[in-house]
This record gives structure tokens, C-alpha cells and sequence, in this order.
């Protein structure tokens, strides 16, 4: 039985079971227990908890202070996303969909554009296509920021918390000159982009970067070199690499467990094939090297900016013109788009029966299986004061595991 | 895919309509007895092993699910999505839990929204999005959120609501306005 097999690779919570005959054994990887025993307890993380990332709650059951069993609850953030672009017509699915990851709206707005585009026989102007680089690097970076004080949060440590978001804020800043908005940008639009880059911004982004820069190194000597977040993060939350592709893990998460997977480098989209960068792996796979490996993407992300302003094109257009978008009928088809954004494989499929509707758009978040089946099991045998660390270190995101 | 792999699949399990999309995208069908014999074939012998998503298209027309497994070969760099036809009154699907544990949350979902069974899966009767949810599955095409808005909630008095379609032709395009 594989299921069986996964549910021995959770080392550690194995380990912890060994150790203390008083916990329940694992059946089939879950918890084989009795509630009325009066020896467990029955606790909600969540859907309001500051060490939530996001609306969605973890059904606890402890025994002491070891949870011997953990479900994931969402559905609080549920707006039917999918449903609702399945009776809009295309452009009008435009504006909807970067709600669906408030960190980093932009993958959304690309992954739909490029869908849109590849069926519907499209191609983005050069320069759109070097914007639309530097604009995804500039939300990887502003969407790492905010887990990053997420993450030192967790841990007790408030200070850098308030560092990283006030540089996230700073990145806002840019987006919002470029785009109109801080939050949702709405700039990958079917085409191109819908601005182009204000004039002297180049000079503002460098100086912004300068500034995220110093922050990072004072977060690299503060948080990193920390005693008590060494402690606490170090051994918590083992990835054993045998349960990666059974799992679906992607991103940082599985680059923390030793594999060379990164789809800017694996499938090259945009213009990550002009630009020069590894793919930083780590060995441990546990919560610190996977902070470790963000950290060092964060610095990663920053230098790949400035590649890409000093690579793209000074001039040209960056917006390709329509057809009447109100009746704009996509041809028949399918297609399957990804992108590597902070948490792993993000991709838009979109299926087109030839109308002014698409059929079916599926949106693929990394957070569903890193939220609900990896989170579940990689709970179990921790301390339930690690929850919340474990939580944000695997990054997991709730809306776009209910779109 | 390669031509290869593709007919070594057409003979030991029926696949057909080959839709090669790019170098790194194709698709196959595939019979619904035949699905999960294929899928597991793939998962261990031919590297596809990771499976990037799972989910089903409503067509409606002709009374038909299509599901669709989206496997991902590593070492082949290569996406293939297998698409499966079931009938939209027969609505029982052989599960895939056993070789991706990860997917028993997919099929959880995808009884919850289209009404499809998967005997077996470890807790597909739980909850996933919607919470005593009654009727018909809310992701299937015959459902009407419009409809369900209007008969769930009330409208605020004195609010006014514009025809978007309107709105947007005299908006954007006020020129071509009166021919349409």
C-alpha cells in the first residue's frame, strides 16, 4: 500500500511515536484515537488566528501539547471564481482573477493573459514581455517580504516583521506608479500590458532595491543567526524527498529537500531564458532551510530586477491591439499555462468551446496540497506552539485552494 | 509525446485523439475502465510523477464529464493530460488516492462541486468548501448563480443595478454604440 509507505516517511512524527508509547498509533497516516478517553483535546487553530496565513482553520486534536491529528478547514474565503468566469466573457474574467492571491496578484493576470493569448493566436510586444518579467520579479519579491515577517512572527521575533512590511510597502509604492493600485494591479492585460513604465521609474525601483537589500542583510544577521529561531526551526517540519512528487510538492519546498525544480529555468516563459540565475537548493528540508532558500531567492529576485532593467528594451510598444473585446470569441481549444511563483508550480488551464465565454478555467494554487494533505500529516508528533511556524514556512495560501 | 510512447499506449491501452499542443504539451483520451490501469502505468513506469492537477469539465451537451488527469514528467519535461469521458448520469469514477495521496483533496472537491463519486477515497463525504450545502452540485453548468443569488438573498431598497453588457458598449465604444 503507498499509503502506508507515505504515512513512515513523516520521520519525525514516527520518531515521536516511538519515543512515547503514550501517543495513538498511525493508521493508514492518520491518528488511530479515542476522543472520549479524556485523554486528548479537541482545539481550532483558526479561521481568525494571527499564526494563520489567511482565512482557513486547523481542526487540532492534542494530547498535551503533541497533536496527534490535524484537518485543514477552508471554504471561508470561497467567492467561485471559476464559476463566475464561466459566464463572463473573457475580458470581463480579467479584472477578476488576480483576487484570487492577494500576495502576488500578478501570476494570475499572466497566467490568464498567456492562456488567452496561445488560443487565441496572440503575441505580446517584446518590451510587454520584459515588463511582464520585471513586473512578476517585483511581486516575488514584495510576496516574499510579507512571508518573511510572517515567518520571524511566528517565532516571537515582532521587530523584523515590521521591517519586511514596511519594504513590502515601499515595493507597493512602485506598483503603484506603475498600475494605479497597490494591491491588485490589473496590468497583465490579454496583449501586452496596459501601461507603460513611468518615466524615471527605472532609478526609483534601483533606489527601492538598494533599501530591501540593507534590510535583507539586517534580517540575514537578526533572524537567521538567531539563536531561538535556530532552535525552534531547525528539525521542524522534515519534507523527506521520497514524499515529494506524491505530495505535489513544488517550489521553495521541494527545492529545500534537494531538487533542482524551477519552472523558470525547466520551461523557460517570458524572458527568464535571457537572464541569468541557478536554481538554490537546499539539503535539510526542514522549516529553516526552507526560510533559508526564500532568503536567498529574495536575493535572487532582486538581482534578476536589475538584469532585466538593464537588458529590456528602452522603447517600443508594449501593448498589441484587440479585436472588440465585447465580442471577442476565443477558438476552440486547451491549454495548460504555468508559472513558478513564491510557493511553487502556479498554472491556469483553460478550455474554450469557441465563444465569447470560456468553458472551464481551472486555477492550479501550490497551496493545495501544501495546505491540506502535506499540512495534515507533516502536523503530527509536532508541539502545537510549531504550528503556526510549520504553517508559514510551507507557505501555504487559502484562496487559491478554494478560487 | 513522442510518437513512440504514444503508440505503445494505443496498444496496451486504447488511448486515443492524440492533440499535441507544444514540445512540452499534449493530450490523450482514454476510456474510463482503462484510466487508472494508464495513469498507474505512467505514474511508475514512463515518469510522469507528478500530478499537477485534477478536474472535471461540465459538457453539458452531450451529457458528458470529461475529467482530466494533468500529469507532469520531470525527466521528460513533458505535461500530458489524460481525459477521461464519463457519463453525466453514471457519475461513479475509480479512485487515484492510492498512487498520489494528494489526490483524495481533489476528489474530495470534485464530489462536492460536480457530484462525482469516487468509492473509496478517504474522507470524500467531509465537507470541502460548502458547508450543508442542498441541491444540485454548484459547479455543474445547469446550476444558475444568478438565479441562486436572487432567491438566497434580498436587494438593498433604493439601489439601481445597470446591464453591464450596456454599460460597457457606451462606455468604451460609444461611436460603434448605435450600430449594434
Amino acid at each position: 500500500m503507498v499509503e502506508k509507505g507515505c504515512a513512515n516517511l513523516f520521520t519525525r512524527s514516527q520518531k515521536h511515536i516511538n519515543d512515547n508509547p503514550k501517543l495513538p498509533p498511525i493508521v493508514n497516516g492518520r491518528a488511530k484515537y479515542n476522543l472520549e478517553s479524556g485523554k486528548y483535546l479537541k482545539i481550532w487553530q483558526g479561521p481568525q488566528h494571527p499564526g494563520i496565513t489567511g482565512n482557513m482553520s486547523l481542526e487540532l486534536t492534542v494530547c498535551g501539547d503533541e497533536i496527534v491529528d490535524c484537518k485543514t478547514h477552508v471554504g471561508y474565503l470561497h467567492r467561485g471564481f471559476e464559476k463566475l468566469m464561466e459566464r463572463r466573457k473573457y475580458m470581463q474574467c480579467f479584472p477578476i482573477v488576480c483576487r484570487i492571491a492577494v500576495p502576488e496578484p500578478d501570476f494570475n493576470e499572466y497566467l490568464f493573459a498567456a492562456t488567452v493569448e496561445e488560443l487565441a493566436g496572440i503575441e505580446a510586444p517584446e518590451r510587454a514581455l520584459w515588463i511582464r518579467t520585471l513586473n512578476l520579479e517585483m511581486a516575488r519579491l514584495a510576496s516574499f517580504f510579507m512571508w518573511l515577517g510572517g515567518q520571524s512572527g511566528s517565532f516571537g521575533m515582532n521587530t523584523q516583521g515590521q521591517w519586511t512590511v514596511t519594504m513590502r510597502d515601499y515595493i507597493l509604492d512602485r506598483f503603484e506608479e506603475l498600475s494605479g493600485g497597490r494591491i491588485y494591479h490589473m496590468y497583465m492585460i490579454p496583449g501586452g500590458v496596459r501601461a507603460d513604465l513611468p518615466s524615471g521609474f527605472e532609478n526609483r525601483l534601483l533606489d527601492t532595491l538598494k533599501t530591501c537589500e540593507k534590510c535583507l542583510d539586517d534580517v540575514e544577521l537578526t533572524m537567521f543567526n538567531n539563536s531561538i529561531f535556530k532552535k525552534r526551526s531547525k528539525g521542524l517540519g522534515i519534507i523527506h524527498p521520497d514524499i515529494v512528487d506524491e505530495f505535489g510538492i513544488t517550489g521553495p519546498n521541494a527545492r529545500a529537500a534537494g531538487f533542482k525544480r524551477d519552472l523558470r529555468k525547466d520551461e523557460p516563459y517570458l524572458k527568464y531564458d535571457q537572464l541569468d540565475f541557478e536554481i538554490i537548493t537546499g539539503i535539510d528540508s526542514d522549516a529553516y532551510t526552507r526560510a533559508r532558500v526564500r532568503l536567498q531567492e529574495m536575493y535572487q529576485s532582486i538581482d534578476l530586477i536589475r538584469q532585466i532593467l538593464a537588458k529590456m528594451p528602452k522603447t517600443g510598444s508594449f501593448f498589441t491591439k484587440l479585436p472588440n473585446v465585447l465580442h471577442w470569441n476565443i477558438p476552440e481549444g486547451q491549454i495548460y499555462k504555468k508559472a513558478e511563483c513564491t510557493r511553487g508550480e502556479y498554472g491556469y488551464y483553460l478550455r474554450s468551446d469557441g465563444s465569447d465565454k470560456p468553458r472551464r478555467i481551472y486555477v492550479r494554487g501550490p497551496s493545495y496540497t501544501h495546505a491540506v494533505s502535506l499540512m495534515e500529516r507533516l502536523c503530527i508528533g509536532g508541539n502545537i506552539s510549531d504550528t503556526a511556524g510549520l504553517m508559514v514556512s510551507l507557505h501555504t495560501y487559502p484562496p487559491e485552494v478554494e478560487r | 509525446m513522442n510518437i513512440e510512447l504514444y503508440k505503445n499506449l494505443e496498444n496496451s491501452f486504447g488511448v486515443t485523439s492524440l492533440e499535441v499542443k507544444n514540445r512540452n504539451q499534449s493530450y490523450i483520451r482514454v476510456k474510463k475502465e482503462m484510466a487508472v490501469p494508464l495513469i498507474t502505468h505512467l505514474k511508475l513506469v514512463e515518469s510522469y510523477k507528478h500530478l499537477s492537477f485534477f478536474t472535471i469539465i461540465d459538457q453539458i451537451e452531450k451529457g458528458e464529464f470529461e475529467l482530466l488527469y494533468m500529469l507532469h514528467s520531470y525527466s521528460r519535461n513533458h505535461d500530458l493530460g489524460i481525459i477521461v469521458s464519463i457519463e453525466r448520469h453514471e457519475t461513479d469514477m475509480e479512485s487515484i488516492h492510492h498512487l498520489w495521496p494528494a489526490a483524495e483533496t481533489y476528489q474530495r472537491e470534485l464530489r462536492e462541486m460536480f457530484g462525482v463519486e469516487f468509492p473509496d477515497s478517504p474522507g470524500l463525504y467531509e465537507n470541502f468548501c460548502l458547508e450543508g450545502w442542498e441541491g444540485i452540485p454548484p459547479m455543474r453548468r445547469e446550476f444558475d448563480t444568478k438565479r441562486y443569488s436572487e432567491d438566497t438573498f434580498y436587494k438593498r431598497p433604493g439601489r439601481e443595478t445597470n446591464d453591464p453588457a450596456k454599460y460597457m458598449k457606451e462606455k468604451i465604444y460609444p461611436s460603434e454604440a448605435e450600430t449594434w
